[in-house]
């Protein structure tokens, strides 16, 4: 299955695609908070809906001697680098930008993620958001060489940085079968370079919402949704990189990398519940002496191989 | 045609940002105009069709510049990086050394006599920059790179002589009380 470019004009279809998914991943998430409290799980399914026009409807708090500029870089860019990051993810058959250097661009987006949540910390001159952005640059640290390593895997077996090309290297044989290591580490980068779940700790509750502290109103939709996209900007990398994109039996290759993109990310919804945050600092050791050494193992199985295979 | 417009527009940008850094008055406005700068730079070798080259700066002069917040802290105490202060010292020197800099290279840019291009550029650059890196280039890189690392690590070592880990030992639950920084644990 070959990708092919389409016409600029499908790029707003696209970030409203994005959109639905990551707003269909919240409200999976507001279902299941609703049942763990003990209400009918129909009750949270309109949570992003709800949260939203709440939001939307609330007067936006200042600060002392805030850093306007920098602020609303860090607030709004979560969401533009999610966008950015979908250009060259292939919807089946259909891309909007099949760049040579697909897989550098991603990673590229992802470390700008750095920046912006850092200055969202700065911005509004107030300890506990300044603290929570410090935490995440903390956090950065650990997961990003497991995760360029993770994106390495995918590169090395399809001989290429294109997207294109490693969705159709993976004709017959999902990449996820013989490097699972590397799509758990990305899975779990995924959720690192979000801000969310275990690895939330910028913007946790013991810290006053950390980044999200003194935030209200457009600023924090903005924050919000840009972790949520975010999160399904990486679960459709995740599925297009190792779970075979539009590769399967059926049904048409885009409603497949869909139905991919959601699994991914309603897996990654469900384990959040799961699992507890983990301190940045306790995250460094099991990084850098665990994982990084075993996505170096599976990166050098999937080099071996691809060698052997000549 | 639009290539000379999306040039001329990030070589302005490029320029207004690099101008900023030495403008404005507060240390993240400063590290996040360089990075401005940088990310101009590279999107301008997408021009070139160096796409990897191209985003790679991007990509490395982000995490450069976020890396950079974390010295700020480290290195600053908490005061002066965190409050408005001058991106600017020592100026006279610094203006001569900048403009003779600036001078010799612009003077170069303009007046050697650059040769013309004999061959046409290989196909797949990013597989020839790889082959390059990897193979004629390899012990340079090596070298480099840990003489790279070696610098940091020493730099730091330098810059810190009594960081939490003198203090506080090894797993970091040693005593650290006011007043009992002579004796500190190992």
């Amino acid at each position: 299955m070959s990708v092919v470019e389409v016409a600029v004009g499908w790029v707003p279809l696209a970030a409203v695609l994005l959109l639905a998914v990551a707003a269909a991943a919240a409200a999976l998430d507001g279902a299941l908070a609703a049942r763990a409290a003990g209400r009918p799980w129909t009750a949270g399914l309109p949570v992003p809906w709800l949260e939203t026009a709440r939001l939307l409807r609330q007067r936006r708090r200042s600060t002392v001697a805030a850093d306007r500029p920098l602020a609303a870089t860090g607030r709004i860019g979560l969401l533009i680098a999610a966008l950015l990051m979908v250009v060259v993810v292939p919807l089946g058959p259909w891309t909007l930008a099949d760049l040579s250097v697909g897989i550098v661009w991603f990673n590229a987006m992802d470390v700008l993620v750095w920046a912006f949540v850092w200055l969202a910390g700065w911005g509004p001159n107030s300890v506990h958001a300044l603290v929570g952005g410090y935490r995440f640059l903390a956090q950065a640290l650990s997961y990003e060489l497991p995760l360029m390593f993770a994106l390495t895997a995918p590169a090395v077996a399809a001989g290429s940085l294109r997207l294109g090309d490693v969705v159709a290297e993976q004709q017959g044989l999902w990449f996820v079968v013989w490097m699972p290591v590397a799509f758990a580490v990305f899975c779990a980068g995924v959720a690192a370079f979000s801000v969310w779940g275990p690895f939330a700790a910028a913007a946790g509750p013991e810290l006053a919402g950390g980044v999200l502290a003194e935030s209200s109103g457009m600023d924090r939709w903005l924050v919000l949704a840009g972790r949520w996209a975010l999160l399904a900007a990486g679960s459709a990398f995740a599925a297009t990189a190792f779970l075979g994109g539009g590769h399967g039996p059926l049904l048409p290759a885009w409603l497949w990398t869909l139905v991919k993109t959601a699994a991914v990310l309603a897996l990654l919804v469900l384990l959040r519940r799961r699992l507890p945050t983990v301190r940045p600092e306790r995250l460094v050791t099991p990084a850098w002496l665990v994982v990084l050494p075993l996505v170096l193992l599976q990166l050098l199985v999937v080099s071996v191989v691809v060698v052997g295979r000549g | 045609m639009l290539d000379d417009v999306v040039f001329w527009v990030l070589a302005a940008v490029a320029v207004a940002a690099g101008i900023a850094v030495f403008r404005v008055d507060s240390m993240a406005r400063a590290t996040y105009a360089l990075a401005v700068s940088f990310v101009a730079v590279g999107l301008a070798l997408l021009l070139f069709d160096l796409p990897y080259l191209g985003v790679v700066v991007v990509l490395m002069m982000v995490m450069e510049m976020a890396i950079m917040a974390i010295y700020m802290i480290m290195f600053m105490g908490m005061n002066p990086a965190l409050m408005p202060m001058s991106m600017v010292h020592g100026k006279r020197a610094a203006l001569a050394v900048s403009s003779l800099t600036f001078g010799l290279l612009a003077a170069g840019a303009l007046f050697v006599p650059w040769p013309s291009r004999r061959a046409a550029p290989a196909g797949d650059l990013v597989t020839s920059l790889g082959q390059a890196v990897m193979g004629s280039k390899m012990l340079v890189m090596m070298t480099v790179s840990a003489v790279l690392f070696a610098t940091i690590v020493a730099a730091l070592v330098l810059a810190l002589p009594r960081g939490r880990y003198d203090r506080l030992g090894e797993d970091l639950q040693g005593d650290d009380l006011p007043g009992d920084d002579q004796e500190h644990r190992r």
